[in-house]
């Protein structure tokens, strides 16, 4: 108990100072002070709490990461760029979005803004003041409470009705040593407008840093978001992105979401409809080996009628690494004529590895199309048998239907440079060669 | 001689399937091995491809001279083996085109010759595909992924067009196709057919016979080999049943 309480002086002590070196409005301050009380009283959740009942939070709590210092110099960033994105990056340095790192010169038509940027402009706070943390849960949990208390230099962005924005843009999110970020992150997608996004997380080789980001998006009557979310922290790194999904009347959300890197991650992704006719296909693939540890907590729920969601996740687990996937898809009382699918596939490499997996699946009504499904396996030995009658070398035979195992999500992306890039790291873990 | 079975016993999960076959294969010959449902044909392309849940318990496959059986699956793929499966095996996410040339250039390494790169390699293969009538869309596609049985198998007579084989197996191509498909199936196999490699056609039914014509036609039954002739046998067989060779036997 005692530990507690130290831990949380430490936080402490950086939430004050932070909250008084900003000139943010009361209520946003309120906003802060409030879920930074929920951290105080609970804490990082406990493996006694049933959504984490396979992921311990204590090496995190052990560590004492510092809050960055505002105007700290960016190290190189090329080598996390994506080429399609010139003109369409935005830059996240230690949990703060960074102006002079982005690069906006393909964003005119949107708004794109610091927190207090956006503060400032009518429009954008009263969008800011209607959606910031209103669908993500930070008194349930303290993860995305402590991003909420330290929410600072977060980034709105305001696509305009009937806006199609035709360069996907990328989110690039960099952390380095001994530091903990804060992304926050605000969308608002307007009637009929469409967007690519690609938000990604990186660091520097085996630096050890805390990413806890929230990702918020709401889209409006018939508007259509790809995410592409790509998790390559470095290996020493503590990652946790809570991602909050609002989906209006016949709107289209489509996310693919990638993890790779961290030493120990977590995602939790709440996809809600609100109207009918919503579309959302939330897939991933998570490749974690030596002793990687990655959990993924999904919510799909279907509260209106004739929306349709697929889920498709898949999971490559080797050496002694572990993974976790949880995945809730509510159907409730109103939503006839659902169309739902969920499938989690878990490919165990080595004998150590091991997977929890859960599907789930709730249902309140009779009219509606629902499947679920979990498998856990190896490699199938008549796969491997085709491909030694080939020539193929066992190994090779391995790594090639691993490689084809992962593919089925990553085929899905469509842009190039960020397939071209997952592909290169899918064949580098391999060690195979194409 | 190109291959040798002697006296050769195997089975699976402890049960015994072939009992004592004989068979000798020379270079430039096609040889149809017929015979009832479980009577061990599939087994004996299975054992000499080297699939894995197959157990010889007795005799010896000496194959260009050098005992097979010491051989690991891939190995023998390598010096020149080739089986079409009866049931090809799907493999999402792995083009067509990429399988082949990693299969192809394991070969050419194996071989001592220079590998392609996948430009020099596609030539190479849109000329393979042409052999099976194969449009070149199938070659970007999954490797049998979605696929009619037809296409599979087509697909099987490619791999092997590309990996040129000394001893090629084909084992039940013939089953599931309709006549168009088992036409361009015997067409393929008709031109990859030299004086150089052999072909060993497993098959229930004298149909694919009348496309592929074979040197030698042999008759097992109950894991022996009871009778061999020409292609003849083969249409006696399709007249009288294979009852009148196992009472014959």
């Amino acid at each position: 108990m005692i530990t507690q309480v130290k831990r949380q002086d430490h936080y402490a002590e950086l939430f004050l100072r932070s909250l008084d070196n900003n000139d943010q409005p009361e209520w946003l301050k309120a906003l802060r002070s409030n879920a930074f009380d929920y951290f105080l009283i609970n804490g990082f959740p406990s493996v006694e709490d049933e959504e984490w009942k396979y992921t311990s939070t204590a090496p995190i709590a052990r560590e004492k990461f510092e809050l960055a210092e505002n105007a700290a110099e960016i190290p190189s960033i090329e080598n996390f760029l994506i080429s399609e994105s010139k003109e369409s990056r935005i830059v996240f340095f230690n949990g703060q979005f960074v102006k002079e790192a982005s690069n906006l010169s393909a964003l005119k038509g949107i708004k794109v803004l610091s927190f207090s940027e956006a503060l400032n402009d009518s429009v954008s706070e009263k969008f800011i003041r209607e959606n910031l943390a209103n669908h993500v849960s930070y008194n349930k949990n303290g993860f995305t409470a402590l991003n909420t208390a330290f929410i600072d230099e977060g980034l709105f962005l305001l696509i305009p009705a009937n806006y199609r924005l035709e360069v996907p843009i990328q989110l690039l999110f960099l952390a380095t040593q001994e530091k903990m970020a804060f992304p926050r992150v605000l969308i608002v997608a307007e009637k009929q407008s469409c967007l690519t996004l690609i938000e990604s997380y990186s660091g520097f080789e085996s630096e050890k840093y805390f990413t806890n980001s929230v990702i918020e998006v709401t889209l409006s009557e018939g508007a259509e978001l790809k995410h592409y979310r790509i998790q390559r922290e470095s290996s020493e790194a503590f990652h946790i992105t809570n991602t909050s999904i609002q989906i209006s009347k016949n709107a289209t959300y489509d996310s693919t979401n990638i993890t790779f890197g961290a030493k120990w991650s977590r995602h939790d992704i709440v996809t809600n409809f609100h109207g009918e006719g919503g579309q959302a296909f939330v897939d991933g693939l998570y490749m974690v080996s030596g002793e990687q540890h990655t959990d993924t907590h999904s919510v799909i729920d279907h509260r209106f009628a004739y929306c349709t969601s697929r889920q498709n996740y898949k999971g490559i687990i080797d050496g002694k690494s572990r993974a976790v996937f949880n995945g809730k898809v509510f159907v409730r009382e109103n939503a006839r004529g659902t169309d739902a699918h969920q499938s989690n596939k878990n490919l165990l490499l080595s004998n150590e590895a091991r997977v929890d997996t859960k599907p789930q699946l709730e249902i309140f009504n009779d009219d509606v199309r629902c499947s679920h499904g979990a498998t856990v396996g190896q490699l199938e030995d008549e796969e491997i048998f085709y491909l030694l009658s080939r020539g193929i070398n066992p190994m090779l035979a391995r790594n090639l239907l691993t490689y084809g195992f992962a593919e089925e999500i990553i085929n899905k992306i469509t842009v190039d440079s960020v397939k071209q890039m997952l592909d290169e790291t899918l064949l580098n873990r391999l060690s195979a060669k194409l | 001689m190109l291959l040798e079975v002697r006296d050769l016993h195997a089975g699976i999960e402890g049960k015994e399937i072939l009992k004592g076959l004989n068979l000798q294969i020379n270079k430039g010959e096609v040889h149809a091995i017929m015979g009832p449902n479980g009577s061990g044909k599939s087994t004996l392309a299975k054992v000499i491809a080297g699939h894995p849940n197959y157990e010889v318990l007795k005799g010896e496959i000496i194959y260009k001279g050098k005992n097979l059986l010491e051989m690991e699956p891939d190995e023998r793929a390598r010096e020149g083996i080739f089986m079409a499966f009866q049931y090809p095996v799907e493999i999402p996410g792995v083009s067509n085109s990429q399988f082949l040339r990693l299969a192809y250039n394991e070969k050419m390494k194996h071989l001592g010759c220079e590998e392609l790169d996948p430009i020099e390699f596609n030539d190479l293969l849109k000329e393979k595909a042409k052999l099976v009538q194969m449009d070149a869309d199938f070659l970007k596609r999954s490797v049998n992924e979605g696929f009619s049985g037809g296409e599979k198998k087509r697909n099987e007579i490619l791999q092997m067009a590309v990996l040129e084989p000394r001893l090629a197996i084909l084992d039940e191509t013939d089953s599931g196709l309709d006549i168009d498909a088992l036409r361009i199936v015997a067409d393929g196999v008709n031109k990859l057919r030299t004086s150089e490699n052999a072909i060993i056609l497993v098959t229930h039914y004298q149909r694919l016979l009348n496309y592929i014509e074979p040197d030698f036609v042999h008759v097992l039954a109950d894991g022996r080999i009871v009778k061999s002739g020409d292609k003849k046998l083969a249409l006696e067989l399709e007249e009288k049943g294979y009852d009148w060779v196992k009472a014959a036997a």
